[in-house]
């Protein structure tokens, strides 16, 4: 046991306190994204409900709510549809809100190894998210 | 058939499959996508479009409740989110130059896989073993919770596990898919990770991974708020029940019989891919 202990992280008090808070931010996040996509989804269905629906063929492309600007544009004008894609978006950004959390707690734990690796993690999501041509 | 209606079936459907897909550490996007092209012949890129937002959903949603339980192992998670995030966006960028029958084909073969990883016999991982010195630069190593208190375990074959990790991000973003299948084999098999420590810091890190390849997907079109509506709500309200019953739940049966439910949907798609109704 004590060699065990000897080897594991410096400070994995921490470690649990931080795993803890990570968990309510998650939660926080996808409670949030839930609500807004119910709301817009009511909106959508009350307004839309009786049309038909037809997934059938891809429209995808020519669809407004491909971008931020986009979405935002629409929820203004309490577009159902974009109000959904308006909790999609909270949805993607709540696991990157947790990593920029954990570069924070690693950063505080002068886990500088681990600083690293979420800071690279951070790099691949922003390139998906802005440095992708639209 | 109404919007109305298509909504509750999907929104129906997409629960059953957050619950088992939590449950078994699977991941409901493997049974979310044929759900959606073959029972609501929905074009396989929106297919893939909402199953991968659902896939963010489960995993942030089962990733707090497992959080509180004490099984997953962030630094573990970290590291290999650099393989799997990369492989997202490879995965996603190769989504846009391929038929969707071709995915469709791709798709089914992963789903056979997946059936065949999780009914095959699990090694026992022998207690007590060496440490591998990369485990220990690393700090992965790591204790869980059990009946007779905190149980230590050590972490193995790091570059083997990156690299599934790699392939399991592709995965990711070329299907829509959470790939839990291949990230529970990468730590549960190659890394000998406790099991319930490999499913639970894979749902952690499914959501990363899948939020990689979403931004692609986003200004690609494949999120349809429409479709993508009913299956993250349905999804998410099944991961979270699934949550709550996994600590108390043996997970071998239940096994058996989701795998049963993906072999049979992994032929339909390989046969729909095939005569290109995908």
């Amino acid at each position: 046991m004590s060699s065990t202990a000897r080897n594991s992280p410096p400070s994995s008090w921490n470690d649990q306190r931080i795993e803890l808070i990570i968990g309510h931010l998650l939660r926080f996040g996808v409670l949030l994204s839930a609500s807004v996509v119910i709301l817009g989804g009511l909106v959508y269905l009350a307004r839309h409900g009786q049309t038909t629906a037809n997934y059938r063929v891809f429209h995808g492309d020519q669809s407004p709510l491909r971008t931020i600007a986009g979405i935002l544009r629409g929820t203004m004008q309490l577009s159902g549809r974009a109000i959904i894609q308006f909790g999609l978006l909270l949805l993607i950004a709540t696991p990157i809100a947790r990593v920029v959390f954990s570069a924070v707690a690693f950063l505080r734990e002068r886990d500088y190894l681990y600083v690293a690796f979420t800071l690279a993690v951070l790099a691949v999501l922003a390139y998906s998210l802005f440095g992708s041509p639209h | 058939m109404s919007v109305l209606l298509f909504t509750l079936l999907v929104l129906l459907g997409s629960l059953i499959a957050g619950f088992l897909g939590s449950l078994t550490g699977l991941g409901g996007g493997v049974v979310i996508v044929p759900l959606l092209a073959l029972v609501f012949h929905v074009d396989m890129r929106y297919a893939i479009g909402a199953s991968l937002v659902s896939v963010i959903a489960t995993s942030s949603g089962a990733a707090a409740a497992y959080v509180r339980e004490g099984f997953s192992n962030m630094r573990i998670g970290m590291f290999l989110e650099i393989a799997t995030t990369i492989g997202a966006i490879v995965g996603a960028l190769i989504a846009t130059h391929v038929a969707t029958s071709t995915i469709a084909i791709i798709f089914g073969l992963v789903l056979l896989y997946s059936a065949y990883l999780s009914l095959r016999p699990q090694p026992a991982h022998a207690i007590g073993e060496k440490q591998d010195a990369i485990a220990r630069a690393l700090h992965l190593d790591g204790a869980y919770p059990t009946t007779k208190g905190s149980q230590p375990y050590t972490v193995h074959s790091i570059p083997l596990g990156f690299s599934f990790m790699f392939g399991a991000g592709t995965l990711s973003g070329l299907l829509g898919i959470g790939s839990g299948a291949v990230k529970v084999l990468a730590m549960d098999q190659a890394m000998r990770i406790p099991f319930k420590v490999s499913t639970t810091t894979s749902n952690f890190m499914i959501g990363v991974t899948a939020a990689a390849s979403a931004g692609l997907y986003l200004a690609r079109g494949y999120i349809d708020p429409g479709i993508a509506m009913p299956v993250v709500l349905g999804a998410l309200a099944g991961s979270m029940l699934g949550a709550r019953v996994l600590v108390h739940t043996r997970t071998k049966a239940l096994r058996i019989v989701f795998s049963a439910v993906i072999v049979a949907l992994g032929i339909e798609m390989i046969y729909n891919g095939f005569t290109g109704r995908l």
